[in-house]
């Protein structure tokens, strides 16, 4: 079967607010972890710009930082020091209705699913339309169905993830992450549970976003299978980006 | 279900298809919310016996107004009172009449082994005492000596022996070294101070206590005239009999500051209060446990959906109705389990322990306010988290 090779033009339901060009915009970013003797910096001076509707990928070893940078680029944590500007917002500083609002524009793929065990495929992907208001709760039907056929699961749409495989259960994530409609997508290894041709399809499906709705990709990955539909590769070590490097086409 | 809840919601039921997929762990927390509610209906029932028993003797009585001793926190309790006060209280405009009344205790000590602990009460037999068809009808028989009238409802009392008695063969039994004779019976029940209620005549009482003089009851019984205010009276009551050695009240206050001794002084009531809050603390313990299990489970899955913006009140908007949940489907089992106890508790023991709708509600209510707060404390770990340090 092929995946992802239909129309995501149905997904579109808003405009990306125009005059962003970087929708993340990190100056003078350093984060520290614990406290004490034991605190320890895992981002240093970290300057990056990241162009509207591109599809950068993060790569790193294990402990260089790309996580950590990854989670405050997203609003998934506080900002100690440094500047972050997402979509135009500054989040150092901000409150929780400002977070909550930026947050309601993205995306997120994880490692791991996080898939409700209770909630059936098409209700799993229906939490992230919910999140929309009153209108997006009463029309869920439709981009949820489009979305899992999207990623290729139309006919597990009332399968619990008990009765998926680790890869249909991360294509459902996929398709959660992707129904809101976002402006950026964050994304944490997200082909680690997939197959060689599920994770090319996924990475495939963030890059047309990139192209047909401008949505700005931000993954981290050590998946060499699919850097060659990267826009930009930055490498991270030891806290600090070593090398940024556009793509050429 | 599901499609009710997510009318009732307008969102999807998560909290109960999450409380659904789970089987046994719902099987086990609807137990532990019923073993909560059986805890507090069982404190709440011996309360309310307790409550219901004190307050039975002051039931049938036809007085509006009662002088006890100063000391008299319970109808039982208490010095004597000074017949002197009977006639000073007679000449109070708005009293109608004032009768003497004692009150003593004796212990049956029966044929068949057992052993039945009367409150007895001594009045007058010649005025109505007690608002009682049965008890009006027999008082003509106690101005015979030593005769007497039995609690059918008492502990230890066959329906048979009863039965006997009020088809016209009277018992004979010893009480206090005099000879006795049951020639009919009435119906009060066992309390927490009795086993049940024995009605002599003032004479009769005096014969089997001869301690006690004609000269101190232990009570005196004031009625009012048609038309004027108990309460009115009472406080006439109060001016033409300064003296500190009584207290006047009318009945029904008599009763309220009876209920409140025995359910806040007396050891008995403030354990099963106590055990009221017990059972309210062991509630909450369980639900708790249930619900912080829960919250702890399903964590990475409400940190995703955190991440793309739910607030702090959808996750607590979740628990609370797994916390409603909860409180309905173990009180169903809760409610028919604590019945069936009672019914067993009133065999065994003769005291009114009923369900009343009230109590029902109450704990209800209690049980789902019990869960919400459980429920709110579950899921303050997820409150001020950020979302990458709950994956």
């Amino acid at each position: 079967m092929k995946l992802f090779n239909k129309d995501i033009a149905q997904t579109s339901k808003a405009a990306i607010p125009p005059g962003q060009q970087s929708p993340i915009h990190i100056k003078g970013l350093n984060h520290w972890f614990g406290s004490g003797e034991a605190r320890k910096q895992a981002l240093f001076n970290i300057d990056l710009t990241i162009e509207r509707g591109s599809l950068v990928i993060l790569m790193g070893a294990s402990g260089s930082g790309k996580t950590t940078m990854l989670t405050l680029a997203g609003c998934l944590r506080d900002v100690q020091d440094g500047s972050v500007q997402l979509l135009g917002q500054e989040l150092n500083g901000a409150d929780e209705n400002v977070l909550v609002a930026c947050r309601r524009r993205l995306g997120f793929i994880f490692q791991a699913h996080n898939l409700h065990e209770s909630l059936t495929a098409m209700q799993n992907v229906r939490m992230g339309l919910d999140v929309h208001g009153p209108q997006a709760r009463k029309d869920w039907k439709a981009p949820a169905t489009h979305l899992l056929n999207l990623v290729g699961l139309g006919d597990r749409l009332d399968y619990l993830p008990g009765n998926l495989s680790g890869g249909q259960k991360q294509r459902v994530a996929v398709a959660r992450a992707l129904v809101g409609n976002p402006d950026i997508v964050f994304a944490d290894e997200p082909t680690a549970a997939l197959d060689k041709e599920s994770g090319h399809q996924v990475v495939s499906l963030l890059k047309r976003l990139g192209t047909e709705r401008n949505t700005t990709t931000l993954m981290v990955t050590h998946d060499n299978k699919v850097l060659e539909m990267a826009d930009r590769i930055i490498t991270m070590e030891d806290g600090r980006i070593v090398k940024d490097e556009a793509m050429q086409r | 279900m599901t499609a009710l809840l997510t009318t009732l919601l307008g969102r999807l039921p998560i909290g109960w298809l999450q409380l659904k997929h789970n089987k046994s762990r719902l099987a086990a927390a609807i137990a532990g919310v019923a073993f909560a509610n059986i805890l507090i209906f069982m404190q709440l029932g011996f309360l309310g016996a307790l409550v219901e028993t004190t307050k039975l003797p002051y039931r049938p009585m036809v007085a509006d107004i009662l002088i006890s001793a100063s000391d008299a926190n319970t109808l039982s309790d208490g010095s004597n009172v000074a017949r002197q006060r009977l006639y000073q209280a007679l000449a109070v405009p708005g009293v109608a009449d004032a009768s003497p009344f004692y009150l003593g205790k004796f212990d049956w000590q029966r044929d068949n082994g057992t052993t039945v602990n009367f409150q007895v009460f001594g009045i007058d037999p010649t005025k109505q005492i007690f608002n009682d068809p049965e008890i009006d009808k027999a008082r003509a028989q106690l101005q015979l000596l030593d005769t007497a009238l039995l609690d059918r409802s008492a502990r230890n009392i066959e329906p048979e022996l009863a039965a006997s008695i009020d088809g016209g063969m009277p018992h004979r039994f010893e009480a206090n070294g005099r000879t006795l004779s049951a020639v009919r019976t009435f119906s009060i029940g066992a309390g927490f101070e009795a086993d049940g209620y024995l009605i002599v005549s003032d004479q009769t009482f005096l014969q089997m206590y001869p301690q006690r003089t004609a000269g101190a009851p232990t009570h005196i019984l004031v009625t009012v005239k048609p038309g004027v205010s108990p309460q009115t009276v009472a406080q006439n009551l109060r001016s033409a009999i300064p003296e500190q050695d009584v207290i006047i009240r009318t009945v029904d206050e008599a009763a309220a500051a009876d209920e409140a001794y025995q359910t806040t002084e007396r050891p008995v009531g403030v354990i099963f209060g106590f055990g009221v809050i017990i059972g309210v603390l062991v509630g909450l313990i369980i639900v708790y446990q249930v619900l912080s299990t829960d919250v702890a489970d399903h964590l990475r899955e409400y940190a995703t959906l955190k991440a793309v913006g739910y607030k702090q009140s959808f996750f607590l908007s979740i628990v609370f109705e797994e916390a409603i949940i909860l409180a309905i489907f173990g009180f169903i089992p809760g409610v028919l389990f604590a019945l069936g106890l009672y019914d067993v508790l009133t065999s065994a023991t003769g005291l009114p322990v009923e369900m009343t709708g009230t109590r029902a509600i109450a704990v209800l209510f209690g049980t789902s306010a019990m869960c919400l707060i459980s429920g709110a404390i579950a899921t303050r770990r997820l409150a001020g988290a950020n979302p990458a340090d709950l994956f």
